[in-house]
């Protein structure tokens, strides 16, 4: 291995390619993982605020599961072992379309709404109860009354936490490689393998993870800025 | 199916409890929580001094801790175990066992996770405890070592609890690099016998599942004892006092 060469790299077209479809599958895991978790999250949310008795305690368990197994382990069990028990055409069905990514966002989505729904719990819940008692006296109904005061003030509230998440998410999507995704960690140790340039490589790799964490932080950023700019200002 | 899982138990209990020792390497769960213990003894200190030097006043000490901070928060753990399989080797000159990579990474990523956590302590105390110590003549080691730590330290002691079960859910990646902890002896187990995946990880996530969930338990117990002692209100029904919530570390 000679001197420290950066273009040994980004001047084969070939290890170019694999790169950039090493980030496009980063971010559609990403994508459908985040999208996955919000859409349970609000489902957890609103079973934990419905009156129906027993949501409180499955939700609980829900997310005691999923802060208290290692996401590793979580996307084990889903791509060796639940996979394994699907019936043979559903199997076959997901094993041509790319099962690996698929299982990666399950995994990931189901592990991930258990952090957003408690963000967005706390969040609601340091909304004061007077905010409840004055929507309800000026005739709103309960579904309004969360529809038009209680969210918006429980999801501004809730956006920190939920942009660190993001953050954590994505740089947990590098965990589906070694369920064999080829995002972006596989595409860096297969160039690895190619090349031998694992400094390089790793360099590469590591400044397009920062640099893509830092954009979502900065539009997490943006975004609390907007909801709220007098507090923004304040922090 | 629970038929099963009594069954992998029963003949693969030692396997998933201490690896291969003495035959081999140790392994299993007890590499996990030695592995865990050792990477939260180390980073405590580090961490220590990371806070310290984030919140001096030399840009010299701030600057580099920050910048540190903020990479090692920005990349994936899987990338920094990476980094170091390839990195600690090369630089020691010596063939290093996996265990002493992972142990290398988990210290340098719980470090930086902690010094917020230590940070957030000090920080949270209020000036004043600081103002108060310097007017008594202590310089500022000297309260700090005194009247700050001591204080922030006992407050902080849940979320270091809980920054031990993220460790514990860390050392998970060691698989990567095949570490001989409890994920790699399980996965062994799940190549021996090649048809029970599902019970051979459900095993797995159990194990996970009760060791974590006590830990946090505990840690939430503590928090909100702490609460209240640091509130003067230790006979007050627990129920009275809501302690703001442990957020642990993902993972």
């Amino acid at each position: 291995m000679s001197g420290f060469d950066l273009s040994a790299i980004l001047g084969n077209p070939e290890y170019v390619a694999m790169l950039l479809h090493g980030i496009e599958m980063t971010f559609i895991i990403f994508a459908g993982s985040w999208s996955l978790a919000m859409a349970l999250a609000v489902l957890l949310l609103s079973l934990r605020l419905s009156p129906f008795r027993f949501g409180d305690p499955i939700v609980a368990a829900y997310v005691s599961y999923h802060r208290n197994v290692p996401t590793l382990v979580q996307l084990m069990l889903w791509y060796f072992g639940i996979f394994t028990l699907m019936p043979s055409g559903l199997g076959e069905w997901l094993a041509i379309h790319n099962a690996e990514a698929i299982f990666a966002v399950i995994g990931l989505g189901l592990c991930q709404a258990a952090y957003f729904s408690e963000d967005l719990r706390s969040g609601v819940r340091s909304v004061g109860p007077g905010q409840m008692e004055a929507a309800r006296a000026l005739g709103h109904g309960y579904v309004s009354a969360m529809r038009f005061v209680i969210m918006p003030q429980g999801v501004r509230n809730a956006l920190p936490p939920l942009i660190n998440h993001s953050v954590s998410l994505f740089k947990n999507s590098s965990l589906a490689v070694i369920i064999g995704a080829s995002e972006l960690t596989h595409a860096v140790k297969e160039i690895e393998n190619l090349s031998f340039r694992t400094f390089e490589i790793y360099l590469i790799g590591t400044v397009l993870y920062l640099f893509f964490s830092l954009v979502i932080m900065s539009i997490g950023a943006y975004l609390s800025m907007r909801a709220d700019p007098a507090r923004s200002a304040r922090a | 199916m629970i038929h099963d899982m009594i069954a992998i138990v029963r003949d693969y209990w030692l396997l998933l409890l201490i690896g291969q020792y003495p035959n081999g390497p140790l392994g299993g769960l007890a590499n996990t929580l030695i592995l865990s213990a050792l990477s939260i003894a180390l980073a405590f200190p580090v961490s220590i001094l990371f806070a310290m030097a984030r919140l001096s006043k030399s840009p010299l000490l701030r600057w580099p801790v920050t910048a540190l901070v903020y990479f090692t928060r920005g990349v994936p753990l899987l990338m920094l175990i990476l980094w170091s399989y390839f990195l600690v080797p090369l630089l020691t000159g010596a063939d290093v066992p996996s265990f002493v990579t992972m142990l290398t990474t988990l210290v340098v990523y719980q470090s930086a996770f902690l010094s917020e956590v230590v940070r957030a302590g000090i920080v949270a105390l209020g000036p004043g405890q600081m103002d108060a110590a310097r007017a008594l003549g202590h310089g500022h080691v000297g309260a700090m070592r005194y009247i700050i730590l001591p204080q922030a330290l006992y407050n902080m002691i849940p979320s270091i609890l809980s920054t031990f079960v993220s460790t514990i859910k860390d050392t998970t990646l060691g698989y990567v690099i095949n570490v001989p902890d409890l994920t790699f002896a399980a996965s062994q187990v799940n190549n021996q016998l090649l048809t029970q995946p599902f019970q051979v990880f459900l095993i797995l996530a159990i194990v996970y599942f009760a060791i974590c969930w006590t830990l946090t338990y505990f840690a939430n117990r503590l928090e909100r004892r702490i609460t209240r002692r640091r509130a003067g209100l230790l006979n007050v029904p627990a129920a009275l006092v809501t302690p703001s919530k442990i957020v642990s570390e993902q993972l």
